[in-house]
């Protein structure tokens, strides 16, 4: 569960991302974040891995308020959430499976157990034929299913996705969006920061719209409500 | 941290160094160039270290006891210059055989002080040495205010100027040393600096699925751990080489010299020991200090 509570963030250089925002996620729910760039949906989504923290006010995110939890303990935090990127941020040097394994072996698992899961997830996002294959041998698609694999491989109650249709083309789009759906069907609580109109508008999800640093609008089963 | 854990830490820092091969040449490298260097100067310094204790350690103080004085007085001298806090050693030689060795040092003029022996005008003697060299001239001194005291001898001016001159030596040499380390650290620092920024990365993204600081810095540490062994390697073998075949030649042509070189062994060896662990010491400080502005959450 996620809620924030009057968050307001000024950058060290002035500019005002958050102005005072409040908002509640239950477990469970699947969210689109929108809004024009620059808007604040970034740093909105940044807040809840603790990639940025907050100027004013408390953010709980399984019951931990990031707003004041020290540097030390963020590493725990992030292994409960699982973090997608539009440009995959996967290592080049690495395989598929080591990509994958990487997140494991950071929290010093044990091979055994490494290998189990890994084969798991990669079973689930489809790529079960491709462990040996290295990033730049893979259609974006793929990649992107790699790096979700790799986000989900904890198990972790939260995923957020910036972007992460933003570099492919539409039918890999929706490809992946079915893989997001799965991942929630299971119980994961997901956050996703997008511009794809006809997903948010096929899916009829929770939709929150952020302009100026405020939310201006947070409807159930809602539309991108913008033209681009 | 497991087994496993550092397994892999093991494994992830061999391999960069392999994947990051000419940064790993360059590093090594820059670690070689200074030790080379700084092991060079060890050496020299180490011999000079070598002769000036040796030096030191002739040091004497001939205490010419005062012909008048007879044995209770000798005595009561002994027992005063004893009881100085930093005497070693007191060594009495009576004036026959100051004489004899007198006339030993002087080689074939010296028979004719032979006549001597019949009416010997020398006077009976106290050898002291100082525990520390350094306190040579401040035992003299005390001693010279002593009853039946005739003269204090120790080589007056000469070693005051050897014990300066040793001392500026030393100093140089240090200062040289720290200087040369100095500077290998921060080329050592700078070219790690470069491997890490080619991989933030790779930081990044451990950071993102939650590995610890620990965790992160542990491949860069025994990468820099490599670095500086590896460096060490050439400097130790060629210095061992030289210095085998300087000693060997030295031995050869000067082998009744004052100055002495300090034997191959075990010297080369606490030679290489230093190198290496100067070496690792400044490899592991160049990357932890590099990989640290990384390392802010």
């Amino acid at each position: 569960m996620i809620e924030m509570q009057d968050v307001y963030k000024t950058y060290p250089n002035g500019v005002v991302a958050l102005n005072g925002v409040s908002v509640r996620i239950k477990q469970g729910e699947f969210v689109y974040v929108v809004g024009p760039s620059g808007a604040g949906k970034s740093t909105f989504i940044k807040m809840m891995y603790r990639e940025e923290k907050p100027t004013s006010g408390t953010i709980m995110v399984n019951g931990v308020n990031l707003a004041n939890i020290k540097d030390s303990k963020v590493p725990l935090l992030r292994r409960n959430i699982g973090v997608v990127f539009q440009d995959f941020k996967l290592l080049p040097t690495l395989t598929v499976y080591e990509n994958v394994a990487f997140a494991l072996e950071v929290i010093e698992e044990s091979p055994k157990v490494i290998r189990k899961k890994v084969m798991e997830v990669l079973d689930l996002v489809g790529l079960k034929h491709k462990i040996r294959s290295y990033p730049n041998e893979l259609s974006g698609g793929e990649q992107q299913r790699v790096s979700i694999a790799r986000s989900i491989v904890n198990s972790p109650k939260i995923v957020i996705a910036d972007e992460p249709t933003g570099n492919l083309d539409p039918e890999t789009s929706w490809g992946i969006m079915e893989l997001f759906e799965k991942i929630n069907e299971r119980g994961t609580t997901i956050v996703m920061a997008t511009h794809n109109k006809e997903i948010v508008n096929a899916t009829r999800r929770r939709v929150i719209a952020i302009e100026n640093g405020t939310i201006v609008r947070d409807e159930a089963k809602g539309e991108y409500g913008y033209d681009a | 941290m497991t087994l496993n854990t550092f397994k892999r830490h093991v494994r992830e820092s061999v391999k960069s160094l392999g994947r990051n091969g000419w940064m790993t040449f360059a590093s090594a490298s820059a670690v070689t160039v200074t030790l080379l260097l700084v092991g060079v100067f060890f050496a020299v310094m180490f011999n000079i270290n070598y002769f000036a204790k040796k030096v030191e350690n002739e040091v004497e103080i001939r205490v010419h006891i005062d012909l008048a004085a007879d044995n209770k007085e000798k005595d009561v001298l002994r027992q005063r210059i004893e009881a100085l806090p930093s005497v070693k050693e007191v060594h009495y030689s009576s004036k026959d055989e100051e004489l004899k060795r007198l006339i030993e040092s002087m080689g074939e003029e010296g028979s004719s002080f032979q006549l001597f022996e019949q009416d010997n005008p020398l006077s009976d003697v106290y050898v002291v040495k100082a525990a520390n060299p350094q306190d040579t001239v401040k035992i003299a001194k005390q001693i010279e205010t002593f009853q039946s005291v005739h003269k204090v001898n120790y080589g007056q001016g000469t070693v005051e100027k050897l014990f300066d001159a040793l001392k500026v030596m030393r100093n140089v040499g240090l200062v040289l040393i720290f200087g040369l380390l100095f500077t290998a650290m921060f080329l050592i620092s700078n070219t790690i600096k470069i491997t890490i920024f080619a991989r933030r990365r790779e930081i990044e993204i451990m950071r993102l699925v939650g590995a610890t600081n620990g965790f992160i810095r542990w491949p860069f540490f025994l990468e820099g751990l490599w670095l500086g062994m590896l460096g060490s390697i050439v400097p130790i073998v060629v210095l061992a080489l030289v210095y085998y075949n300087v000693h060997r030649l030295y031995k050869q042509q000067f082998s009744l010299q004052l100055f002495e070189l300090l034997p191959f062994s075990p010297f080369i060896w606490q030679l290489s020991a230093l190198l290496l662990g100067i070496g690792a010491l400044i490899g592991v400080w160049g990357s932890v200090m590099s990989v640290r502005k990384f390392l802010k959450v």
